[in-house]
């Protein structure tokens, strides 16, 4: 029985560490990052790692020793020892000698992580059911961050793709060599922003402003996600942050203002125009599955307790004026958010028709992007 | 002493109508019992029964994580998962079983006819069963069960919950309820029902580890109760204590929650301490190295709960002081932990070690708890924390202190004390299979979540990026091998309650010491009716 019990221990342990040692380093250990705060942090975590084997080497061993050596079977007789001052008043005093070696490099860079003075360019992160929005404080830029991993791959209709459930619409840009520091907040619950290649990961309180800092050296793509449990999409919250030249910023930030005020001017546009049904059906129903499909879900059925059914449901199916109210403006005191700085005008008629017209709400209405507009204004 | 005495001496004079253990029979015997091995038995029941409940949901978790992708469960459903294994397992299993060992096992030890307020007893067990169904009862509401964590952070506990909140909020009432009434048991009874000449410094580890987890379990309790209270008047009666638009503040929840839940950290532990500063020294045949530190670290463990609660919250933005605070004093708790360590290990060294099943759980113990401390001065530098919070490297760390470490210990006292118990040796094959099973299974189960939090998984996701499939999938397998071999277990014990297996002498164990090894296997319905000397 022994012999087979060990064989069996050392063929798990050999099966266990083949896989373990076929994987990629990035794979098992902390990253380095891309900034010189992140690396900071990776030496303390090594430091702190190798001086917790020392220990655990050390304690183990003696155990070990002890165990094989000083067993009954092999006759020994128990010493009679309980107590030893002076061996008691060491393994009190050096580890609190280790621990202070720890705690000194820990509080320099810990000091350094929360200066958040003097920086170059802020951005205002606002975390929200299940998306993050990012606002540029010194430029006339904003827009939303969506999970852009499609529902078919998480389901697996699709094959999935190498940055799978790490991958967004529109990713946060950001300048390398600058201090960007980051303004974290949140409109609902409390979301956590977190980029392990920064070493950045602070929570958005909602209400509150939390204050992180990153300066990036080289150019690259960095992936993260939301960090604190926010209901239920809270595993499909990615954070992809893209670091650009100054140069390439500035070209960046600039057509991302001019994208904005064509965006404007085509709202306005917009307004005097209508739209046929078909279009709004079309546009409303991508709408739907990016923007309300994650509470509602895609058939409109919601979750029975949780998120209400907009199919069948009295505002949709009469209400009329409420339903734009309720995207609009969203509902106080509950997981419904305005929708009015994160939609156009036209995509929020387009959304209101579609569920007015689908899944058997057959109310025919068609709702233009005008009537929102005088909805907004018949409100101020 | 000499007061002990003679308020003893009392039914002392009623020996033989004491002796006749008239205790009814069938259902009323359980229900109307006020005899602490009875309670005793029932509390350990009731939480090998939640253990079994809350690790089926864990299953339930590692099964949709075996694969990226959502293959069997609803993201809603895979939260609600999480809350429940979280409440169960802490509420209902790792409590209710150091309760019921404290029911069974400090009377005897102690030399105490049972514990010092016994109708009490009863019905701080029997309120517990009552919390679990209404708890469970959520599941078929509509929206399901509890989905916000066991850490019920708000507001997505306030506004943004379903009612299932309330019927949480009264279930968390009743937990700390019997809770607070267990502990006031144990300290009355181990302040006042000691037998003479055992004074404090002559009480067994156990008893002193339960004497100061009851005081943690008052102190902490109430903090509880008052933060689930303010989450119920948010949600229903118009209040603001988290909601910054009525002036309140979210993370004065997590300050709250977490000046209960550190200390309760301690509490789901220093009993364990207890256990093992028990067995080490029987099967190593030499006393305990120590005792006296033992106590005092104890005590600073204990007292210093009270001053790490922020190390969970280090990302939620509080002032830089307070975080240096935070850290300094959660890296001073490394200290008295270590102590004791270094003491299990010098009474194993030059002792006479023989290896029977309380022995290996222990020694697993102390190896596996080494680990999970170790990672736990990790987490307490705050700059590495900000990679590490709210990852699988945390889910790893508090798997192996209370799995490894609490549960392991629970797991060797009942191997230690069965004999005791049922009057019968336990299964020796099986129980080693049992802990090997278990050892090598929990091992491929928690080891990995390391790798896998520190190369940036957070936890409490349903679905991961592709990098981190391959270790995902060695976990859950490890996951079902510990879930199933836990099957082992129940078999040993229920071999044992049927009392086939070899009959127990008194003192089963060689190098055994206390009271309890005094009294005949089985123990007699009634111990102690006259205190012995000690």
């Amino acid at each position: 029985m022994k012999v087979r019990l060990t064989s069996l221990l050392v063929g798990a342990i050999a099966l266990f560490t083949a896989t373990i040692a076929s994987a990629q380093p990035s794979q098992l250990n902390l990253t380095r990052g891309a900034t010189d705060i992140s690396r900071q942090v990776y030496d303390l975590h090594m430091l702190v790692f190798y001086i917790c084997v020392a220990i655990g080497v050390v304690v183990f061993s003696v155990m070990f020793i002890s165990i094989v050596l000083h067993r009954k079977s092999r006759g020994v007789k128990p010493a009679k020892f309980h107590d030893n001052v002076k061996v008691e008043i060491a393994w009190t005093v050096i580890p609190f000698l280790i621990l202070i070696g720890m705690a000194v490099p820990a509080t320099i860079t810990l000091i350094k992580m929360d200066d958040t003075s003097e920086s170059d360019l802020s951005v205002l992160i606002t975390g929200s059911q299940w998306r993050w929005h990012y606002s540029y404080l010194d430029y006339d830029v904003e827009y939303l961050s969506n999970l852009a991993t499609p529902r078919e791959q998480i389901y697996g209709r699709l094959p999935r793709t190498e940055n799978y459930l790490l991958e967004v619409d529109r990713p946060l840009v950001i300048p390398t060599g600058k201090k960007v520091r980051f303004l974290i907040t949140s409109d609902d619950v409390i979301h956590s922003w977190w980029v392990p290649e920064f070493a950045v990961k602070k929570d958005a309180n909602p209400g509150y402003i939390n204050e992180a800092w990153t300066r990036v050296d080289e150019p690259g793509i960095f992936r993260g996600q939301c960090a604190e449990l926010c209901g239920r999409d809270h595993g499909f919250m990615p954070i992809v942050v893209i670091a650009k030249e100054p140069a390439d910023f500035e070209e960046w930030i600039r057509g991302e203002e001019q994208r904005l005020a064509d965006r404007r001017a085509e709202e306005e546009r917009l307004l005097s125009m209508e739209m046929d049904k078909d279009e709004l059906m079309r546009i409303g129903q991508q709408v739907h599955l990016s923007q309300c499909a994650a509470c509602h879900q895609p058939n409109g059925q919601g979750i029975p307790g949780v998120f209400p059914a907009v199919a069948g449901s009295d505002v949709a199916l009469n209400d009329r004026a409420r339903h734009i109210e309720v995207i609009v403006n969203g509902v106080a005191g509950s997981a419904m958010q305005s929708f009015r700085n994160n939609l156009s005008m036209s995509e929020i008629a387009a959304v209101v028709t579609y569920q007015r017209n689908a899944w058997g709400n057959d109310t025919g209405d068609v709702v233009q992007a005008a009537d929102i507009h005088n909805h907004i204004q018949g409100n101020q | 002493m000499s007061t002990i005495t003679d308020t003893h001496s009392a039914p002392a004079a009623h020996d033989d109508h004491d002796h006749h253990d008239h205790k009814p029979t069938g259902i009323k015997r359980w229900l109307f019992t006020t005899n602490h091995k009875d309670i005793g038995t029932m509390y350990l029941w009731f939480s090998f029964a939640m253990f079994l409940l809350g690790g089926s949901m864990a299953l339930m978790i590692r099964a949709e994580l075996f694969q990226p992708g959502m293959q069997i469960i609803d993201p809603h459903f895979f939260n609600q998962m999480t809350t429940m294994h979280g409440v169960i397992m802490v509420f209902g299993a790792v409590m209710p079983a150091f309760v019921g060992l404290a029911n069974w096992m400090i009377p005897m030890m102690i030399g105490a006819p049972d514990m010092a307020l016994p109708r009490m007893n009863n019905w701080s067990f029997w309120i517990l069963p009552f919390a679990f169904l209404i708890l469970l009862s959520t599941f078929f509401m509509p929206g399901g069960a509890p989905a916000f964590g066991w850490t019920f952070y708000a507001p997505l506990s306030t506004t943004y919950s379903t009612d299932s909140t309330a019927l949480f909020v009264f279930a968390m009432h009743i937990m700390g309820m019997s809770s607070i009434m267990g502990a006031i048991n144990v300290i009355v009874t181990i302040m006042n029902m000691r037998a003479p000449g055992m004074n404090y410094m002559k009480m067994p580890l156990f008893v002193w580890t339960w004497f100061i987890t009851a005081f943690l379990l008052i102190a902490v309790m109430p903090v509880l109760a008052g933060v689930v209270t303010m989450v119920l008047t948010d949600k229903y009666f118009g209040t603001s204590f988290f909601d910054a638009a009525g002036g309140g503040d979210p993370v004065l929840f997590q300050h709250l929650f977490w000046f209960f839940g550190h200390p309760e950290v301690y509490i789901m532990i220093l009993p364990s301490f207890g256990i093992v500063s028990a067995i080490i020294p029987a099967f190593a045949r030499k006393p305990l190295f120590g005792y006296a530190s033992m106590v005092y670290a104890t005590s600073a463990i204990a007292g210093l709960s009270f001053l790490v609660w922020a190390h969970h919250m280090f990302t939620t933005g509080m002032p830089t002081f307070a975080s240096l605070f935070f850290m300094y004093m959660t890296m001073l708790i490394a200290v008295p932990t270590g102590v004791k360590i270094f003491n299990w290990v010098t009474t194993m060294w030059r002792g006479a070690m023989t290896f029977e099943t309380p022995m290996l759980f222990s020694i697993a113990f102390v190896v596996l708890f080494t680990i999970g401390g170790l990672s736990g001065v990790m987490l307490a530098i705050t700059p590495v924390d900000y990679q590490y919070h709210d990852t699988y490297f945390v889910v790893a760390h508090f798997h192996y202190v209370l799995v490894s470490g609490a549960v392991f210990s629970i797991l060797a006292a009942a191997y230690y004390w069965l004999p005791k118990w049922s009057g019968v040796m336990y299964d020796d094959f099986l129980s080693k299979m049992h802990f090997w099973c278990s050892l090598i299974s929990v091992n491929i189960l928690f080891f990995p979540m390391h790798f896998v939090g520190l190369a940036g998984m957070p936890r409490r996701i349903p679905d991961y990026a592709l990098q981190f499939a391959d270790i995902n999938a060695i976990v859950s397998v490890g996951g079902f091998l510990f879930g199933f071999s836990q099957l082992i277990f129940l078999a040993v014990v229920v071999k044992c309650a049927l009392k086939k297996g070899e009959p127990a002498p008194a003192k089963p164990w060689e190098g055994a010491e206390g009271l309890e090894w005094t009294v005949p296997s089985p123990a007699p319905y009634h111990t102690f009716d006259v205190p012995p000397k000690v």
